[in-house]
């Protein structure tokens, strides 16, 4: 699971009212080469957290993000490279996905977010 | 310019919708070009000049399409999956006279740059509805000798390709199109589609296959009414086999998929048999992201919107493959009262899910589209509608932020059709389109049992005859009944 899709995930359950973002359990951690695409994360930026990215990245090991970023940033390859390398090369292969307000784990294996809700969650 | 295009005979309606939808990939509707689709006196859209060869009926594979510019056609064709070919014609005749005479009067400096010493030619002879001998084939090419070609003939990979195409009047058998009187075209190739690229993709050799793994041939179609392309970000939220992704990939886009079934998401057949090897199998970029989810209660995080360019999918219908949800079927039908997983039991424990009727599934699916496309990008899904009297029910869902752009039929049976539906988004999703959205995801939780009863799609497949229908229903299998016209079957 990469990082850019943990920015998009939070725990929905029933009755929690913030559920984002949520907090990373890192068991193993890959890392994975995939091409650079500048105009891919000139896209993304905008619809990033960027926090919740620094955080996660941070919990993965990599703390080369800046702890707050504007959209002037990206004009610097540098900081396009390493936003390349924390969004898309930073894979957590097996560990959990805890929700803030209740603990709740959501599993990660294979790379795969278990997602789905319990019969009382729903 | 008017160029002559030639369809594979098959998949009727996705013909012309894909030609429009790749124009609109290349951009042949900016600057103002093509005729205006009007909804009420509002200009909605662009749609291309077509043509129909005199007397031709519309499912007829030969049309004329009016197109800015040889680049633009050259794309369109080039990328399409059903266009056999698209010609600059030269002239065309309902005798080789007429014909001659056509060509003859064809400007020379249209002509004269692909007759050049230093390029290599090929003349094809094509017909449709009939067969032409390898003689007469080669009688016809020598026929046209008046052309002066100058270059040296290349069988294999000639810069110029010529097509002489007979078109013969074959009465009104075998299911094509009926009447049709002789005509004669002469055309350069300006492009054709890739029919290599199917059986490279073909499922019958896929790593990976699931039931309803989508074709390769349709996959291909779906991705290209999704105009996916480079740096466009594409989500399925009914993954499976990722069949339709890898179409998607095969574009360029970069691709997610999500499926409530974990073990066909994570882990297949296998170590070498998942969604993960059929990218693999192909060279194909892995999509950005595999998640378990369940699209009635998507995990996106509020706020999140506007993210996908577009959103390709074939959603469960009930009939071969049916959809869940997550909620426990005792539980929202009130068997059993809510309950709590004990806490050692958690780690493990497979969330009970329920069945998903299609009217929930298709709103839903709305729903997260309407919140999670881009503005202007592609909802592509396909909706299944069952057959009475050789038509189908034309009413389509309808969703505020979407406009619908293109329907195409698919038949499946002498019951059941299913229908491509193309949206694009023209609307923001609003706060009340989401408080909407949210009471009718509780009064599809509080009526549940009404919803999986009603509509009931596979008991309307699967049904025997009915027995009412007797004598009139069987004449839609005796042998004697007037030979329907097949154009839709295939």
């Amino acid at each position: 699971m990469r990082l850019l899709t943990h920015n998009m995930l939070s725990s929905n359950i029933k009755g929690v009212t913030n559920g984002f973002p949520l907090r990373i359990e890192a068991e193993k951690v890959v890392e994975k080469q995939v091409d650079f695409n500048p105009d891919f994360l000139k896209n993304m930026f905008p619809k990033l957290e960027w926090k919740a990215l620094a955080d996660a990245a941070r919990s993965l090991g990599y703390g080369e993000l800046p702890d707050a970023a504007d959209a002037s940033m990206l004009d610097s390859d540098d900081f396009l490279r390493r936003l390349h390398h924390a969004l898309l090369e930073l894979h957590l292969e097996e560990g959990a996905l805890v929700c803030p307000e209740t603990g709740r784990k959501f599993p990660v294996n294979k790379g795969i977010p278990n997602m789905l809700l319990h019969e009382d969650e729903v | 310019m008017w160029y002559l295009c030639v369809f594979y005979h098959r998949l009727l309606d996705y013909r012309k919708p894909e030609v429009e939808s790749l124009a609109e990939l290349f951009d042949v509707f900016d600057n103002g070009y093509g005729d205006d689709l009007r909804n009420n006196g509002n200009a909605e859209s662009k749609s291309l000049q077509w043509r129909l060869p005199l007397h031709h009926h519309p499912d007829s594979p030969f049309h004329f399409v009016n197109l800015p510019s040889e680049d633009a056609a050259r794309k369109i064709a080039n990328r399409s999956i059903l266009v056999k070919g698209i010609y600059e014609l030269w002239g065309e005749g309902s005798s080789y006279e007429e014909l001659e005479e056509a060509i003859k009067s064809y400007p020379d400096e249209r002509k004269l740059p692909y007759l050049t010493p230093e390029s290599t030619f090929k003349i094809t002879v094509d017909s449709f509805g009939k067969v032409i001998s390898f003689e007469e084939q080669n009688d016809r090419i020598w026929g046209l000798s008046y052309i002066p070609f100058k270059g040296r003939v290349n069988l294999r990979n000639p810069d110029h390709k010529f097509y002489l195409i007979e078109i013969d009047n074959y009465g009104n058998n075998n299911g094509l199109p009926p009447v049709v009187h002789r005509r004669i075209f002469f055309g350069r190739e300006v492009g054709a589609a890739d029919r290599k690229l199917l059986p490279t993709y073909q499922l019958k050799s896929r790593n990976y296959l699931g039931p309803t793994a989508m074709d390769a041939e349709v996959a291909f179609l779906m991705a290209n009414q999704a105009l996916a392309a480079p740096g466009k970000l594409v989500y399925d939220p009914f993954v499976g086999t990722g069949s339709i992704l890898v179409a998607a990939a095969h574009f360029g886009a970069m691709t997610m998929g999500a499926d409530i079934d974990i073990r066909v998401v994570r882990d297949g057949r296998g170590p070498d048999c998942n969604v993960w090897s059929n990218f693999k199998q192909y060279g194909l970029p892995m999509p950005l992201a595999l998640l378990r989810a369940d699209n009635n209660l998507p995990p996106w995080r509020p706020g999140l919107k506007e993210v996908f360019d577009a959103i390709i999918c074939d959603p469960p219908y009930g009939v071969r493959a049916g959809g869940r949800k997550s909620g426990g079927r005792k539980l929202l039908k009130g068997a059993v009262g809510p309950y709590t997983v004990p806490d050692d039991k958690r780690t493990d424990h497979i969330p009970s899910t329920a069945p998903y009727s299609l009217v929930e599934c298709v709103h839903d699916l709305l729903d997260v589209a309407a919140r999670m496309l881009v503005m202007g990008g592609r909802l592509v899904y396909f909706y299944p509608v069952l057959r009475e009297d050789d038509a189908i029910d034309t009413n389509f869902p309808e969703h505020p932020c979407f406009r619908l752009v293109a329907s195409c039929e698919q038949i499946l049976s002498l019951r059941y059709s299913r229908v491509l539906l193309t949206m694009v988004k023209i609307g923001p999703y609003t706060d009340e389109l989401e408080v909407t959205a949210r009471m009718k995801h509780l009064e599809f939780k509080e009526n549940h049992l009404k919803w999986l009863e009603d509509g009931n799609l596979h008991s309307a497949v699967f049904s025997p005859a009915d027995p009412q229908l007797g004598g009139a229903g069987d004449t839609k299998f005796s042998k004697d009944s007037k030979p329907k016209y097949r154009g839709k079957y295939v």
